[in-house]
């Protein structure tokens, strides 16, 4: 794994800290990978084709898409036969490596928030209904508090029931201050009321909630665009960053989705959420093979601490654990 | 469209087999594969990929390719019944039987559980005449109980709960009790979501059933999910028996194969799907509409169903009697706009006419613009210059071009296309409405136009 790490750090530096959650998160049964490589070396005495069905079968019951699978599976088989190997102990680091440099495909990633030293630093979350964006707002000002940075939040889902509500309580919880509007006024005014309060107290970041929409929804698409204007007028740089909010239960849908609210928004990364269940969300590999867009952030739970960055090795390994493990 | 259609992928395959008689396992290989990628990237479970296959090829093996129709369309036929098979043949309702029926909602976090509480609520008022009451069982997620709240109010719907202090189990049970004093007669137990790996929740939800006993335990089901959805529904399923499933958010463009997936795992039907956020978007489940979207052939019924609900007949045969007679006004053919945007995107639209997702993607934005564009040009035109465009010279262009912000040209280019629909509206004019055959033979027709000029003359004296 020399070859690697040198490359993890050459992109997104290192962050050994956390990785005992993120394992935790990705890896419910615990056991190391070593043992799962031994595991697998029992399993299969060589690499015919019956493994690589079981390494496409496990990519596509992650929601890696089958077009990117397709293309991780043909590199994978390329790369064997150049090195000639034939022991399924040595395929690991290949499988990993291939599908890290497929990820990276040569672009800067980095999973640290663009703070604006001089300006405030707005953030916009959009996603589809349901995905997690108000939980991952209070995670995420809970992870700048820690930071030292001052945070507010704006209320900008008006539309769904109680979900101005929702973020109220959270940030009663964090002890930070909440810009509501009215339910089912417009979310533009409440965003503009807020990005003018934050500027006034000089706050570092502001964090603004938007409502949930399915991609193909054109108007709600509009008001998005004209949320993402009304930033621009009043912090010429902003956002600096818009999260794309992805549940990881989602399926090849996540494309259409990164593409669409990249259309409108200039969307800066993914946070992929409810990684604590069983879904890989194997679908933001193929978000950054088409669209380039990286994940930034994980969310591994309900508490507010259950935030993470993300960590391209941990995630992979996390993929092919049942390959390693059977 | 992120994904080729099931058709647009086995085309290429199919070349191969054309003018052979029967399908066998040589020439079924490659249109298999086709089909597993399909549904693969329809978010069909790739274990029930696996099996609908094996079962396909065994139906298919040994078909004959019967007189005029090609080895694709057997095949296509083939994975369409079969899916429908798969998905039930009937339509599933509520069996609201018991008094009172109660009804738990359970699922993932996120999935739409309170959201359709709120639909199902609206729809068993309406549709049976009951007296339902939701139940606010979701303590955990903050604010929860105030979005059912707010649902309850909207639809004057009383909503039972008692704070996020109590454990969900009292809730339900007091709840009961409040239910049968106030003579409601379907109880709706909005859960929270939870992680089907998540233990002692899901112990939560089996004491909530073993204390409201549900004649009805659906499981909500995000249309948007991935192959993940057999843990989802196998791990609900174990712990709690359900009873059936409903699937949201499928007004979004996802195939929704998870619908399969979920079907094949747990054998339950699936009884409703969601189709909006507002609260009479719900909508019973037909099978075979789902299977035509799964496979991406196109969704005639609902394409049928949504033109009947937004067309005015009167409107229309109005506008046709204008064609025949000659008096298609600009007002008229912007109602003929209107009418067609009230179908909703243009780009949906045609993804629900079969043999459309090959035509290039519709920019909706651009048709949405452009009709904004007409509306406001028409908008400022007088009502006389509305039904006669031939009045329009240069100064009253002019005008109009003030009114609206355009240009000349802009009002020019709208003239100009108002000019062609007319023609072509002269030529359907001739069509019978019912029949849609020609009434008047083309002669006639071409006798007509004459007299139009000396109109036109008749208006120019006028002035």
């Amino acid at each position: 794994m020399g070859f690697f790490n040198k490359i993890k750090e050459a992109l997104v530096g290192n962050s050994a800290k956390q990785n005992d959650k993120y394992v935790a998160g990705l890896d419910k049964s615990g056991s190391s990978l070593s043992s799962k490589i031994n595991e697998l070396a029992a399993r299969y005495r060589e690499l015919d084709d019956d493994y690589f069905e079981e390494l496409e079968n496990i990519l596509i019951m992650s929601d890696v898409g089958v077009s990117m699978v397709m293309t991780i599976i043909d590199e994978i088989k390329k790369e064997v036969r150049l090195q000639n190997i034939k022991d399924p102990q040595a395929i690991n680091d290949i499988i990993v490596d291939k599908m890290f440099v497929i990820y990276a495909n040569d672009s800067y990633m980095t999973t640290k928030i663009n703070y604006d030293d001089n300006d405030l630093t707005v953030i916009l979350m959009v996603g589809v209904n349901g995905a997690g964006k108000t939980t991952t707002i209070a995670k995420l000002a809970h992870m700048m508090q820690t930071e030292g940075k001052s945070v507010m939040v704006a209320a900008g889902d008006t539309f769904r029931a109680g979900a101005i509500d929702q973020l109220a309580v959270w940030a009663d919880r964090l002890g930070i201050e909440c810009i509501k509007g009215k339910e089912g006024g417009d979310p533009s005014s409440v965003v503009f009321d807020a990005l003018n309060q934050a500027k006034e107290k000089g706050v570092d970041v502001l964090i603004c909630d938007t409502a949930g929409r399915l991609q193909n929804k054109v108007n709600l698409m509009n008001e998005l665009e004209k949320m993402n204007r009304i930033i621009k007028r009043v912090v010429p740089d902003g956002p600096q960053e818009t999260l794309l909010v992805i549940d990881a239960t989602t399926g090849q849908n996540g494309v259409s989705q990164a593409q669409e609210f990249s259309k409108i928004t200039d969307i800066t990364g993914i946070v992929l959420t409810k990684m604590d269940g069983t879904a890989k969300g194997g679908i933001v590999l193929s978000i950054k093979d088409t669209l380039n867009i990286p994940v930034k952030f994980i969310g591994l739970g309900e508490s507010m601490d259950d935030l993470q960055e993300f960590d391209l090795e941990q995630y992979i390994y996390g993929l092919c654990k049942n390959l390693m493990e059977e | 469209m992120a994904f080729e259609s099931l058709s647009e992928r086995l085309q290429e395959s199919l070349k191969k087999i054309r003018g052979q008689a029967t399908l066998t396992e040589d020439n079924m290989d490659e249109m298999l594969r086709g089909i597993r990628l399909a549904l693969l990237e329809a978010d069909v479970n790739f274990q029930v990929v696996k099996e609908f296959i094996a079962n396909t090829k065994e139906k298919a093996l040994g078909q004959d390719v019967l007189g005029s129709l090609k080895p694709g369309q057997v095949v296509v036929k083939i994975v369409h019944d079969e899916l429908v098979d798969l998905l039930g043949t009937t339509v599933s309702e509520l069996d609201l039987s018991k008094t009172p029926t109660v009804i738990m909602m359970v699922g993932l976090q996120g999935s739409g559980k309170t959201t359709t509480s709120g639909k199902i609520a609206k729809l068993i008022t309406n549709k049976y005449g009951k007296k339902p009451l939701l139940v606010a069982a979701d303590i955990y997620r903050p604010a929860a109980v105030d979005q059912l709240k707010t649902l309850g109010q909207q639809l004057d719907i009383p909503v039972f709960e008692k704070g996020t202090d109590i454990k969900a189990e009292q809730i339900v049970s007091e709840a009961m009790e409040y239910a049968i004093n106030n003579r409601h007669d379907v109880v709706i137990v909005d859960t929270a979501g939870r992680l089907h790996i998540d233990e002692p929740l899901m112990q939560e939800l089996q004491n909530i059933k073993d204390i409201v006993r549900p004649s009805e335990i659906l499981l909500v089901v995000d249309a948007l999910t991935g192959q993940d959805i057999v843990n989802v529904a196998q791990s609900f399923n174990d712990h709690l028996g359900i009873t059936g499933a409903v699937l949201t958010k499928l007004d979004g463009d996802s195939r929704g194969g998870g619908a399969l997936s979920v079907r094949h795992i747990t054998h339950v039907p699936i009884k409703f799907i969601g189709t909006g956020e507002k609260l009479d978007a719900i909508d019973l489940f037909y099978p075979d509409r789902m299977a035509d979207r799964i496979l991406g052939m196109g969704d005639v019924v609902s394409l049928v169903e949504k033109v009947q609900d937004v067309y005015d007949e009167k409107e229309t045969m109005k506008t046709f009697q204008k064609m025949q007679q000659g008096t298609f006004g600009l007002d008229d053919m912007l109602d003929q706009m209107h009418q067609m945007r009230k179908l909703g995107p243009l780009s949906g639209i045609l993804k629900m006419i079969p043999g459309m997702p090959k035509m290039p993607e519709i920019n909706d934005e651009d048709t949405d613009k452009k009709l904004k564009m007409t509306e406001s040009i028409i908008y400022s035109m007088t009502k006389q210059e509305r039904s006669h465009p031939e009045i329009l010279n240069a100064k009253r262009k002019e005008r109009i071009a003030k009114g609206c912000g355009r240009s000349v040209a802009d009002i020019n280019r709208l003239l100009k296309q108002f000019e062609q629909s007319r023609l072509m509206m002269k030529q359907m004019g001739n069509l019978d409405p019912v029949t849609g055959m020609p009434t008047q033979k083309p002669k006639q027709n071409m006798s007509f136009n004459p007299n139009r000029k000396k109109e036109r003359h008749k208006k120019k004296k006028k002035r």
